[in-house]
């Protein structure tokens, strides 16, 4: 088969008086880690709820390998969730969480029993099947929900938020094994997460969205190297937004500025003083108030600087990025 | 799911609201005791209105709402700092302290009142220790007057006060009552402006459970009250059972119905509040 | 901490009134004398009285048998009613029919034991039924409970995590089969602690049966009321303290349930 896992067309979602997903038009490819990235309140767990069938759509619909989801409940979906909460079954073993799914479609005995087995090694937790999930870690309960989601070999793997309930020490082992977990298998797998950095550093593709729209789709150096829009380039890591002649405007990263005690022998070149200094290990990021009264972030990792010192800030030719509004 | 729904709504329509058109239209209806049932319908409103003239009835009235709001602040005032304490008590304490409180809703009702018959009696144990340890030479007879209700209303009803007032104090942010005293409250001054306020859901809830029930109560009238105690719900137990007049009775039931419509549907806006924020 | 040890002594005060009468009614249960009221020794004559009383043990059977009816009607009645609030935001007459379920709750006995009675008389004159007795009283029993149920279940309810139930059907479970796998055994407690009470409250009705129940039936509490209001009897003592000691089992029981459930 060929073609996009999923596409969407024009599909909206309103609640009262609320566009939580405004008609969004989307193509994911098949074999993608596609992460749907976006504030509070953007619309991304309405657009992956769509997905799984927990939300009836206003407008438009969702294809899944080519199969309009149209009128699909949930349960006839070929689609799996890892929810946020987990939403392990409290009076059910890991084994029988795990099982669920299969014993739905009249699964039973050693056939399922074998797969369980299978599912719960792949995620480590083979000595904890007997085990009730409040008897579980946090880390072992994601892998437990990990292992109930994938256990049905779905065509999608929806995951919602699924770092978010996890340490940070924790997260960032299990970004790197969900990821390695996503290509042994070769599935797809659409996540929602609110964080950039869990973004960029697992998606194949992302997409950003904001007020119910996507605003942009790439690979996560398309999308940071070239925003298409302010709020991309402000969501997505730090920028200066700077004028540009003709009144088009250009997203600056603050790595891709020289700070300097002298002037910068580059095309551009301003004066100004450090008003700010943050440090932040590897770099040092300072806040530089221009003489011309502009403000520009600029990051650097020599970490003689001192606030109120005079510097200068310089760039490339081709270090800016210009937006499209 | 509609299913789901058509059972109890059905149900409690059938035996729960249709009744009270019945017992509207008994209302309007006159004593025919040589028939049976011992009704003549009719569309007459003077039931309603010897309710509202006849100074028996008035009087009635005005015992049960006195009565009853006079115990249910009474049980407010008891149950409060019972609720509080154990709120306040350490938390593996507290089902424990709260099952005590409890305990005595699930026996029987009518066995609790009849405790008190022995109690309360002229030769009772009450008098008896009275005399024997001299506080009172000759102690009256509780027994059949109004203080013997009042008593019995707020010994059957204090779990209903207790209950929704630890629910709420029991929530209770430990750190709001820190930070009053962090802001120089006194103690007392924090209560009074930041536990009352806040428990105040509880109260509103406490009192609706203790003073609904408390105003059509006629076990307990009937049997600590006497016959000097004349409350509504025994007018109409009286009324049905001793004199057979059911228009009469079928009266006074839609007055109290009315009576107490406010409160009900206040709890009822309470109850699904609390429900929806717990959701 | 003055307030709190008021609270405290208040606490004492309070469980000593809750106590005091209740005791003094079991121990005069082994009393000797008739006179209820003087102490003339330990006996168990009353109880062997009790026990080898057969009108009091006929009422006994007739009372538990409704109430084994009744809490289990309202238990399925009150599951559904609770279920539909806690789940069907809003379907026509959603006012009303929470209204309904939560009245009955605090409707004053005498109102309701009317209404039903009349429910119950208009029924034989346009029906020809159903006679006065055993069915009339679980039916007004039932009606009376099921809002004790819903109310437990609709809170239990309110605290479920709703994802529980969106995970069976990702997982392929049809919304009954969710039903059956998930929520039913997620709030079976609560369930049971609802019948717990409805067969508690359908034993210790007088009120409402007094109406509905016809010339034959006499249930434990008509009995009771009919002995009791000619003043103490120490049968009733025996009684009361079976009912006590019953209690506090039940109460034991359905704690140990609602902490499950938690």
């Amino acid at each position: 088969m060929s073609g996009p896992i999923v596409r969407i067309e024009g599909l909206a979602k309103r609640f009262g008086a609320v566009t939580a997903v405004d008609r969004v038009d989307l193509d994911i490819e098949r074999g993608a880690l596609f992460a749907l990235l976006g504030g509070s309140g953007c619309g991304k767990t309405t657009l992956l709820r769509l997905l799984a069938g927990f939300e009836t759509p206003d407008g438009g619909r969702v294809l899944i390998d080519g199969q309009d989801m149209t009128g699909v409940p949930p349960h006839l979906r070929p689609v799996n969730m890892m929810f946020q909460s987990y939403a392990l079954f409290p009076h059910m073993s890991v084994a029988d969480n795990v099982a669920y799914g299969l014993r739905r479609e009249g699964g039973g005995g050693a056939e399922t029993d074998r797969r369980v087995g299978e599912a719960l090694d792949q995620v480590r937790l083979a000595d904890f099947a007997k085990r009730r999930p409040a008897q579980l870690s946090g880390g072992q309960r994601q892998r437990v929900a990990l292992a109930r989601a994938l256990i049905k070999r779905p065509k999608l793997l929806l995951l919602d938020e699924p770092l978010a309930a996890l340490d940070r020490k924790l997260r960032e082992g299990t970004r790197f094994e969900l990821v390695r977990l996503q290509a042994e298998l070769g599935l797809t797998f659409v996540m929602v997460t609110h964080d950039q950095e869990e973004a960029m550093s697992m998606a194949s593709t992302l997409a950003v969205m904001d007020a119910g729209r996507i605003v942009q789709v790439g690979a996560p150096h398309d999308v940071y190297e070239r925003p298409a829009s302010r709020f991309v380039a402000g969501f997505i890591g730090l920028a200066n937004i700077l004028e540009a002649p003709g009144g088009r405007w250009v997203a600056l990263r603050p790595e891709k500025i020289v700070l300097s005690a002298a002037r910068p022998d580059l095309p551009h070149a301003s004066a100004g003083k450090v008003v700010d200094i943050a440090y932040e290990g590897a770099r040092s990021l300072c806040r530089v108030a221009l003489d011309d009264g502009r403000t520009m972030l600029a990051a650097t990792s020599d970490g003689a600087f001192r606030r109120g010192q005079d510097v200068w800030l310089g760039w490339a030719a081709d270090a800016g990025h210009p937006l499209d509004e | 799911m509609r299913l789901v729904i058509a059972l109890p709504f059905v149900w409690l329509g059938v035996f729960f609201l249709l009744p009270f058109a019945l017992v509207l239209a008994i209302a309007l209806g006159a004593n025919a005791p040589d028939s049976v049932p011992p009704v003549e319908l009719g569309l007459s409103p003077k039931n309603f209105a010897l309710l509202f003239t006849d100074d028996l009835y008035l009087a009635a009235w005005l015992t049960s709402l006195r009565i009853a709001a006079v115990s249910t602040l009474a049980a407010l005032l008891l149950g409060y700092p019972m609720a509080y304490a154990i709120a306040r008590a350490a938390p593996a304490r507290r089902p424990l302290l709260l099952m005590l409180v409890v305990l005595p809703f699930w026996t029987s009702f009518l066995i609790r009142i009849y405790a008190w018959m022995g109690l309360l009696d002229e030769n009772g144990l009450l008098n008896q220790f009275l005399r024997w340890s001299g506080i009172v030479a000759d102690p009256g007879t509780l027994l059949g007057t109004e203080w013997a209700v009042h008593l019995g209303i707020v010994y059957a009803y204090l779990p209903f006060m207790v209950l929704p007032l630890y629910a709420t104090l029991e929530k209770l942010d430990v750190s709001l009552l820190e930070a009053a005293a962090d802001l120089g409250a006194r103690p007392f001054a924090a209560f009074l402006t930041i536990t009352l306020p806040l428990s105040l859901p509880g109260i509103v809830a406490g009192c609706l459970l203790v003073f609904i029930p408390a105003v059509g109560e006629f076990v307990i009238p009937d049997l600590l009250g006497g016959t000097g105690t004349l409350m509504i719900g025994k007018v109409l137990w009286d009324e049905f059972f001793t004199n057979g007049d059911w228009p009469l009775a079928s009266a006074v039931a839609i007055c109290l119905l009315v009576l107490l419509a406010g409160p009900i549907a206040l709890f009822q806006r309470q109850q699904a509040k609390g429900l929806e924020r717990r959701t | 901490m003055r307030r709190a040890r008021f609270a405290f002594t208040m606490l004492g005060f309070g469980y000593a009134f809750l106590y005091l009468p209740l005791g003094l009614v079991m121990a005069y249960s082994f009393n000797d004398s008739r006179l209820v009221t003087v102490w003339g020794g330990f006996s168990t004559r009353w109880w062997s009285a009790l026990l080898a009383n057969e009108a009091m043990l006929q009422a006994a059977w007739l009372s538990l048998r409704i109430a084994l009816a009744s809490a289990t009607a309202a238990a399925v009645i009150g599951l559904a009613a609770g279920y539909a609030l806690a789940r069907a935001r809003s379907f026509p007459g959603r006012g009303l029919f929470g209204g309904l379920v939560i009245a009955p709750m605090v409707m004053p006995e005498v109102v309701m034991g009317i209404s039903m009675l009349l429910l119950f008389v208009g029924a034989e004159r346009l029906l020809g039924g159903p006679d006065r007795g055993f069915l009339t009283i679980a039916l007004a029993h039932t009606t009376f409970s099921v809002a004790f149920v819903a109310i437990v279940v609709q809170a239990r309810l309110a605290d479920f995590d709703r994802s529980l139930e969106e995970a069976a059907m990702d997982l392929g479970a049809t919304p009954w089969v969710t039903f059956r796998t998930v929520t039913l055994p997620l709030i079976a407690p609560a369930v049971a602690s609802g019948w717990l009470l409805a067969f508690t409250l359908s034993l210790d009705d007088l009120i409402l049966t007094q109406f509905v129940a016809g010339a034959q039936s006499q249930t434990l509490p008509m009995r009771v009321y009919s002995s009791v209001r000619l003043g103490v009897d120490p049968q009733i003592n025996v009684l009361a303290t079976i009912v006590v000691v019953v209690a506090a089992a039940a109460l034991v029981l359905s704690g140990w349930l609602t902490r499950r459930s938690a």
